[in-house]
């Protein structure tokens, strides 16, 4: 198949796969286990289907004590763990491998305390991110960070992979919202980390666990910072005739100072792809548009927009429509995070997430397009403009070995621009497998030794995802 | 998402659509959140995206059926909620009827399985058959417990909790006094166990559409849709019943001389407009299926058109339960509601109305376990709105809901006629 090697599968633990599917059998209730390889098949990819390993087993323990003890097993065992949530990863971070055990924490679920004083939801980590709005929603409240895959992603997998979302502009991404995590380490011992409070003392070890890819335990629980509902919220479409025009006026908000709650960009294919689905009433004789998005009390939003369209008819803007009601509003909001799945409609896809400095939007749009035609392929482009994180879909045929491996290369070209202008691989997908092999494209040798290192006093062994993030020469071992 | 089917297997049109239909998923994992079964179960294989991979895998490869795919794809109620959440447009519903009659067709299912589908498949869909096997299990009633701790006794158990206590007399449909000048005229497919277990339905709606000054064509009796032994997948049963049903209504339909065929229950109605693409590749019915599957219509979207006049507001408050089959088979959301609140009703949704309340056919006696969690899931959200009724357009969903809650649940139609000056629902006293 594809670019991207895995590890050769480790002999030894293949060899005693029966022995150590018995132990776990003996460890945990039989509907907590899955050994069938039927069965296993599923497991076996997550939102980043061009690549694809069988697990030896997938375990879905129901509470942090199973988990631990499934990690002292493996631990004791040698035998690698990947973790899992809702499996939407688009970089491949929860494909497992063969001589690998998943651990899914989709059965921790619940919403464990709600501290309304506080402001502060405690869950476990398997709960959706939609879930953990709609339960604080009664009590006029929400939890920011909301990844277009919302209403199937994990808490767990939006912290290992410290997911952002539209709105994050003004409320930060996942680590902005994350107060305390409890997570079993690779020895089966169950730590509490951060709290429940926005700056606990001691090491910011949360810190360190936010984005770190389920290499450095598996989270169960999390003490998460939720927000009051804004008094009222209003979706703003603007049309303009080129990307670049689009680019450019995003820059031009930026730079003036205006925080927008989210500011959306969608190139053409995009808009009718999405157009299409959800019947938003995207304007469709543009060449780009942006969906900017303010909140407040009716004065302030109107305050915020009027500055906004000044700066729009600088920029050539040939539509501007607001949101009339909250039917439109959700129609909006429901073509753009359904653009990846509905792009599924037209064709198979390749999802990028280079972020770049806002200045150079208009630069890198161009060059993009001039990337993928270049390789005789089509891009529809759809992404979280105001922080400048870019989500080029690459439209190719799946069936087609050629063009998938043409996809891959113009990602890896589209991605090494983003570092040559500043910016970096990933915005908010995280590396996983996709964009392992860039990383040092980004960091130097030491670079990546350092974070090797942290990585190494939590699993010393590479025992948890080992396949992800760190190339797999030149890893750095403790001696 | 990637296929790799053999080009010589997609010759056969229906590995064709499935490849096709394969190819348009995504893996994107967002139907997972929606599905009945993964809510409960919180494993991938038992959600539409792995129910996706493991037929994915058993059609690819041509492999027989094996018993833990069969195992999550019975699990699998067809409440279509994933359809309604895909993105991509995955058609799940024609993927896994595929996935059903190959399982049918490879897979030898253990006795007990065999027996109790057979037995409903050779009763339910038959009123006659239907009504005296109703009779014979309030005989049976007293002996559920013992019945119990036999080997799959659980669903003989559920089989009789479900069997109601009276069954009404049937009367047949009141006299068409059409009242109005003619405005239309309309076929109305007389279902099979709804018009055992609930005769008023159909009455009901006789009457309000007569007032309303609509013929009800006096058609041949179409037996069952099909529905029931389609999910089976019983495949040619399926077809079997869905030509009948088209030989019953053709001469009307071929002499131009009907505006609709009015179906009174959803889950009938998803079957009914899908007849065109399961004939399709039928030389003698595809171009007759095709024109059925366009003239059917739930009654509320026949209703919608006919522009009732509003009604002055009434005291009762009604929780609105939209079948699965209307709201994600037909994708019919607002018109009953809508309907409700012209004729002057204050309707309530019920929280996490998407989630199926478990009736799905045969679902409720074939996985009892699942089921009853989510009748069970169901009644609690439907208490938190207090209503004073329950109003839904599905036969087996009044079944299913009515044996976990006091709370009379009345079919949408029976409402309306009540409203626009037909007689006081019986279950309302
Ligand atoms: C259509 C679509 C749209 C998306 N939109 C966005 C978007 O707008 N913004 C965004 O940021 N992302 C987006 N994503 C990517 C993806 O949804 C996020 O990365 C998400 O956080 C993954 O969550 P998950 O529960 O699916 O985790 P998984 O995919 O199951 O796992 C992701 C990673 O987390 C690790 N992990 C999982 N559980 C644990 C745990 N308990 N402890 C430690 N590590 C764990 C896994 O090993 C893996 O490395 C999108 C994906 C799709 C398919
Ligand atoms: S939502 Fe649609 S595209 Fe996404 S996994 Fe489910 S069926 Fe596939
Ligand atoms: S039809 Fe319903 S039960 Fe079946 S996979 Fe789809 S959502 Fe789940």
């Amino acid at each position: 198949m594809t670019a991207i090697a895995f590890a050769q599968p480790d002999a030894a633990i293949l060899a005693r796969r029966d022995a150590i599917v018995a132990g776990l059998a003996a460890l945990v209730p039989s509907d907590v286990l899955i050994t069938n390889p039927d069965e296993c098949r599923a497991y076996e990819t997550d939102a980043f289907t061009a690549y694809r390993r069988m697990p030896m087993a997938v375990l879905l323990p129901r509470s942090t004590q199973e988990v631990a003890a499934i990690m002292a097993f493996c631990q004791e065992q040698g035998v690698n763990v990947v973790a899992r949530g809702a499996g939407t990863s688009l970089a491949g971070g929860a494909i497992p491998q063969e001589d690998a055990v998943v651990i899914g924490v989709s059965r921790l679920n619940r919403v464990l305390e709600f501290d309304r004083p506080n402001r502060t939801l405690k869950v476990e980590a398997g709960i959706t991110n939609l879930a953990v709005s709609a339960a604080v929603a009664p009590d006029g409240f929400f939890y920011a960070p909301d990844p277009s895959s919302q209403l199937a992603c994990t808490i767990a997998g939006n912290i290992a992979m410290n997911s952002g979302g539209a709105h994050c502009l003004k409320y930060g991404v996942t680590t902005n919202n994350v107060l305390g995590a409890t997570v079993v380490l690779a020895d089966g011992s169950i730590v509490e980390l951060g709290g429940d409070a926005m700056d606990m003392p001691g090491l910011d070890l949360l810190g360190l666990i936010v984005g770190s890819e389920g290499q450095l335990g598996i989270v169960t629980e999390a003490i998460l910072r939720v927000l009051p509902l804004a008094e009222g919220a209003r979706p703003v479409l603007f049309g303009f005739d080129t990307s670049e025009d689009a680019g450019a006026c995003v820059a031009a908000i930026i730079g003036a100072g205006i925080v927008p709650v989210a500011m959306e960009f969608m190139d053409k294919p995009a808009i009718e792809i999405c157009e299409a689905f959800a019947k938003a009433g995207y304007p469709l004789d543009v060449g780009a548009m942006l969906i900017i998005e303010v909140e407040g009390s009716d004065d302030e939003i109107d305050f915020t927009l009027q500055k906004i369209v000044e700066i729009a008819n600088g920029h050539g803007v040939k539509v501007i429509k607001q949101s009339r009601s909250a039917t439109e509003t959700a129609q909006i909001w429901k073509g753009r995070k359904s653009a990846f799945g509905a792009t599924g409609r037209i064709a198979d896809y390749l999802c990028m997430d280079g972020t770049i400095p806002t200045s150079q939007l208009p630069y890198v749009l161009k060059r993009m397009s001039e990337i993928v035609a270049g390789y005789g392929l089509r891009v529809a482009n759809v992404f979280h403009a105001g922080d400048g994180n870019l989500h080029p879909l690459i439209l190719f045929n799946a069936n087609d070995p050629e063009e998938l491996a043409k996809a891959e290369m113009a990602g890896a070209d589209i991605l090494t621009l983003c570092v040559e202008v500043g910016g970096c691989l990933t915005g908010e997908h995280g590396v996983g497998i996709e964009k392992r092999d860039l990383m040092p494209k980004q960091f130097t040798r030491e670079e990546l030794d350092q974070q090797m290192r942290v990585r190494a006093v939590f699993d010393p062994q590479w025992r948890l995802n080992p396949s992800k993030v760190f190339p797999l020469e030149n890893r750095w071992m403790p001696q | 998402m990637q296929t790799q089917f053999a080009p010589e297997r997609l010759a056969d049109s229906q590995m064709a659509e499935s490849e096709k239909i394969l190819r348009s998923c995504v893996h994107c994992g967002f139907c997972t959140a929606t599905c009945p079964t993964y809510l409960l179960e919180g494993d991938e294989l038992d959600s539409p995206r792995g129910r996706i991979y493991l037929i994915k895998d058993m059609l690819e490869n041509d492999k027989p059926a094996s018993a833990d795919v069969v195992k999550h794809v019975d699990r699998c109620l067809s409440c279509l909620s994933c359809m309604t959440t895909c993105p991509s447009g995955v058609h799940y519903m024609h993927l896994v009827d595929h996935a059903r009659a190959h399982i049918e067709k490879t897979y030898r299912r253990p006795l007990a399985d065999r027996f109790i589908r057979a037995v409903l498949a050779a009763i339910l869909p038959y009123p006659n058959r239907f009504r005296a096997a109703l009779a014979l299990g309030r005989l049976g009633q007293p002996l559920a417990p013992v019945l119990a701790k036999l080997p799959g006794g659980e669903r003989l158990k559920s089989m009789l909790a479900l069997v109601p206590q009276k069954l009404p007399r049937a009367p047949k449909p009141t006299q068409q006094n059409l009242a109005a000048a003619k405005k239309g005229r309309v076929a109305l497919l007389a279902g099979c166990a709804q018009q055992v277990l609930d005769p008023e339905i159909n009455a009901a709606t006789t009457r309000l559409l007569n007032r309303l000054g609509i013929e009800i064509a006096d058609t041949k009796d179409t037996g069952c849709c099909g529905a029931l032994v389609h999910h089976m997948g019983k495949e040619h049963q399926g077809h079997v019943a869905a030509k009948r049903a088209i030989d019953a209504w053709w001469p009307e339909i071929e002499a131009g001389k009907l505006d609709a065929i009015i179906i009174t229950a959803s889950g009938c109605g998803t079957t009914i407009k899908d007849y065109g693409f399961m004939l399709r590749d039928d030389p003698d019915y595809a171009h007759k299926a095709k024109a059925v599957s366009e003239l059917a219509l739930d009654i509320t979207q026949y209703l919608a058109t006919l522009d009732l006049p509003k009604g002055e507001p009434r005291e009762e408050v009604i929780a609105y339960h939209s079948a699965c089959s209307m709201q994600h088979g037909q994708q019919i959301r607002d018109e009953p509601k809508n309907l409700l609140k012209t004729a002057g009703f204050t309707v309530k949704d019920v929280p996490e109305g998407h989630i199926c309340c478990g009736s799905a056919g045969t679902y409720n006696i074939l996985q009892p376990g699942f089921a009853t969690r989510l009748r069970d899931r169901k009644v609690k959200n439907i208490e938190r709105v207090a209503p004073d009724l329950i109003a839904t357009g599905n036969i087996g969903c009044m079944t299913q809901i009515g044996t976990g809650t006091d709370i009379p649940i009345i079919h949408t139609i029976q409402v309306l006629d009540w409203a626009y000056g037909g007689p006081k629902p019986a279950a309302l006293g």
